[in-house]
């Protein structure tokens, strides 16, 4: 039974790679998260011939993608990475320098999909992402209001919602304590304008009239939400929206396609499902959001072969026919040629059209991320005031950072 | 014995314990007191899809390379990593006393710092979950010991479950079944006649759940001991004492538990080591807004985006000692009867 699956499975390889004639020499081994969109980019490289490719997709890549390239040779000759990830990996100088590759086997790629550092291209990006506004419209329009552009409107909305008696938490967010919650608080940051570094520097500026809006705000959300909230991951939040216990909520562009796919979604939910781009706040112009890529690397600690059959393997994964697969495209916001948008895709188009800015590619923004996460639940639990919030996220930081000798 | 016995005796112990505990403590003190070198910062441009160019610091990596192989160890910090605010906070600690007004203001900012809010949590637990458990232990032992014999095996088989599941699943059991929406979250709105009331959401409850979920993990290992230690009981001394006219609770207080009060301290001594590495259940009640632990605290610095290896490695020394600590008093008694004999 063994043999006949493996004999199978490597003459439908055999059939996929003389379709794509992907050959490779060398050993490629891929680390990487496991939505959907990377599942597809693992599985085209996977259709290579010639040598071995394995992958690791697990969403704790983050936990061993350093440990696993530290090595020379590394065991991963690949990893699949956003921006937060790419900053980590560069820190200990782990991912190797693309031209050469890019001018020999690049040749379906856009400008656009190479994300250089210093002038040299450091990862391939296939996908953009952002967090933006999902709502119900059939309550929304049942009630008379119209879909919220910033998040006083969605104050203002979730009210209505509540006093109606439609609702009890019409709102729902990602406020896990953890690395969810820091994101909450960097997207809404940014919409009050605020910097998180003094210029050129790793100095924390977070204790500012911005950060002190930024958590008022989220306290005023809070209370229109789940009580629950500081144990709410995206997946928990989700499965409240798909269970139609919420109405309006922030979520990931990447997770827009499947929201009323999973099972047991109802059908008031399937019918109401809403999408739209991400809300301003404070009056700002900037959306309160960061715009995300996905791409991968290779690893610098490997052989110049591994390099580059990793490369034409990985090319295999984001190469422009696969956009032709109607379920293909709609996983993701594709940045490879040919990707037409699907309707799930309008709200991260939104969000770089209404000028959504990066998440931070500094060193240090890690460490700033993991202090946030951290140092924010007591005050959204009403045990301690937003200015002492903001102090104390500010002096763990700096304790992070002088560790890490990014400050003195 | 002879020393020459004893030392081939010990030594595939001894070798083991060198390797696998002496080897790992002392490279968890080095990374303690060594940190990352100062990084070497350059601006340089960034261009990324949808988005375009922009100016963005990076590391200089050819810059810190000279300077990582010229002290592979890192920096040499000393105790700086124990004393900063993410351990002993000790500038902190000052600080506070010298401005706090009222005790009830120190103690607020001794326990806004992430180390002793993290030891009042796991203090509480520790000298909680121990005592509570050896009780509920032992009122397990003597029940299923009083059953009929047709009965006692499938009562050691459901008495022991807790113990079975993996703390993580069991944990993560109870926290679905606790949820606003799950059955006990319910169960307890319809009770408290509040829509908005939540377990979750309430530091005090959520202490009293996790308590809760360490006594029903731990007390089975308790059982067990008590249980094989109540089958050793010599039988006269029970009958001597019925005939004196000795109640049940009398014989417990006089009898049995005399009898079993070494096994007492070995599960003591066990579940006090246990219970001060509380990890599973905050992870798994993702509690980390309410409660933190000391393994969280390391499991956290080493996590994700941070990787903190000097961090985690000052809190992994601070356990050790925590637990060397909390043992003593065990410890120097077993040395006293030792040295006794």
């Amino acid at each position: 039974m063994f043999f006949r699956k493996v004999a199978l499975s490597s003459a439908l390889a055999l059939m996929a790679g003389n379709a794509f004639a992907c050959e490779i020499s060398a050993r490629v081994n891929i680390i990487g998260n496991e939505f959907p969109a990377i599942q597809t980019v693992g599985a085209g490289a996977a259709e290579c011939t010639g040598s071995v490719v394995t992958k690791n997709l697990t969403a704790d890549h983050k936990d061993i993608h350093v440990a696993g390239m530290q090595g020379n040779p590394a065991e991963y000759t690949s990893a699949i990475v956003a921006n937060s990830t790419l900053t980590i990996l560069m820190n200990d100088d782990l991912v190797r320098p693309l031209d050469d590759l890019v001018a020999k086997h690049g040749q379906s790629l856009q400008k656009s999909q190479l994300i250089t550092v210093d002038g040299k291209v450091m990862a391939v990006a296939f996908m953009a992402n952002a967090q933006h506004l999902m709502y119900r419209k059939d309550i929304l329009a049942d009630l008379g209001i119209e879909p919220p552009k910033t998040y006083e409107e969605m104050l203002d909305a979730a009210k209505m919602i509540r006093d109606k008696g439609v609702m009890q938490n019409p709102i729902g967010g990602a406020y896990a304590a953890g690395w969810n919650l820091a994101q909450e608080f960097n997207n809404m940051f940014i919409g009050y304008g605020g910097t998180f570094f003094k210029e050129g520097t790793a100095e924390p500026n977070i204790n500012s009239e911005a950060g002190v809006n930024t958590l008022n705000m989220m306290k005023a959300l809070t209370e229109y939400m789940n009580p629950d909230f500081l144990t709410h991951d995206s997946n928990a939040t989700n499965a409240e929206y798909r269970a139609g216990n919420i109405a309006l909520l922030n979520m990931w562009g990447s997770r827009a396609a499947t929201q009323t796919t999973a099972d047991g979604v109802t059908d008031a939910v399937k019918n109401g499902h809403a999408i739209a781009g991400p809300m301003t706040v404070g009056g700002g112009s900037t959306p309160a959001s960061t715009l995300w890529w996905d791409g991968w690397t290779v690893a610098k600690n490997i052989s110049d072969d591994e390099a580059e059959a990793t490369f034409i393997a990985m090319m295999n994964g984001i190469r422009p026919e696969l956009m032709q697969d109607a379920e293909v495209a709609s996983q993701a916001v594709w940045l490879i040629e040919g990707y037409e948008p699907t309707e799930a895709a309008v709200g991260v188009f939104d969000a770089a059209k209404a000028g959504t800015v990066p998440y931070p590619m500094v060193p240090y923004m890690g460490l700033m991320h993991g202090a946030i996460g951290n140092e924010l639940a007591d005050f959204l639990q009403g045990k301690e005031s937003a200015e002492q919030a903001l102090a104390d996220i500010e002096a763990a930081y700096r304790a992070a950072a002088v560790e890490k000798g990014f400050l003195k | 014995m002879k020393h020459r016995t004893f030392f081939w005796f010990f030594l595939p112990t001894g070798l083991a314990m060198f390797l696998f505990i002496a080897l790992p403590i002392v490279s968890v003190v080095t990374q303690s007191v060594f940190a990352p070198h100062e990084a070497v910062l350059k601006t340089v441009e960034n261009c990324t899809p949808l988005v375009g160019c922009t100016t963005e610091t990076t590391i200089d990596q050819e810059a810190t390379r000279e300077i990582r192989e010229a002290q592979p160890l890192g920096r040499f910090v000393g105790l700086d990593i124990y004393l900063d605010r993410g351990h002993l906070a000790i500038a902190e600690l000052r600080e506070a006393w010298n401005s706090a007004e009222t005790w009830g203001d120190f103690w607020d900012r001794l326990f806004n710092l992430p180390l002793y809010r993290a030891l009042a949590f796991t203090l509480t637990f520790t000298f909680i979950v121990t005592p509570m458990l050896i009780v509920v232990g032992l009122m397990i032992a003597l029940a299923v010991n009083s059953l009929h014999r047709h009965l006692k095996g499938l009562m050691i088989f459901f008495s022991l479950l807790p113990m079975i599941v993996t703390p993580l699943i069991g944990s993560l059991i109870l926290f679905w079944m606790v949820d606003s929406r799950g059955i006990i979250g319910s169960a307890l709105v319809a009770l408290a006649g509040d829509p908005n009331f939540s377990l979750k959401a309430s530091t005090g409850l959520t202490w009293i759940m996790l308590i809760v979920y360490g006594i029903w993990h731990s007390a089975p290992f308790a059982f067990v001991v008590f249980y094989a230690g109540l089958q050793t009981l010599p039988k006269d001394q029970i009958e001597a004492a019925q005939i004196d006219g000795a109640t049940r609770w009398q014989q417990i207080k006089y009898v049995v538990v005399p009898h079993l009060m070494p096994l007492v301290t070995f599960v003591a001594l066990i579940q006090l080591m246990d219970n001060f590495r509380v990890f599973e259940p905050v992870v798994g009640f993702n509690a980390s807004a309410h409660a933190t632990s000391l393994s969280w605290i390391i499991f956290n610095d080493l996590g994700g985006e941070t990787r903190q290896l000097s961090a985690a490695s000052a809190t992994s020394v601070l356990t050790i000692i925590g637990v060397a600590i909390l043992l003593s008093p065990v410890l120097v008694r077993t040395w006293r009867d030792f040295k006794g004999k």
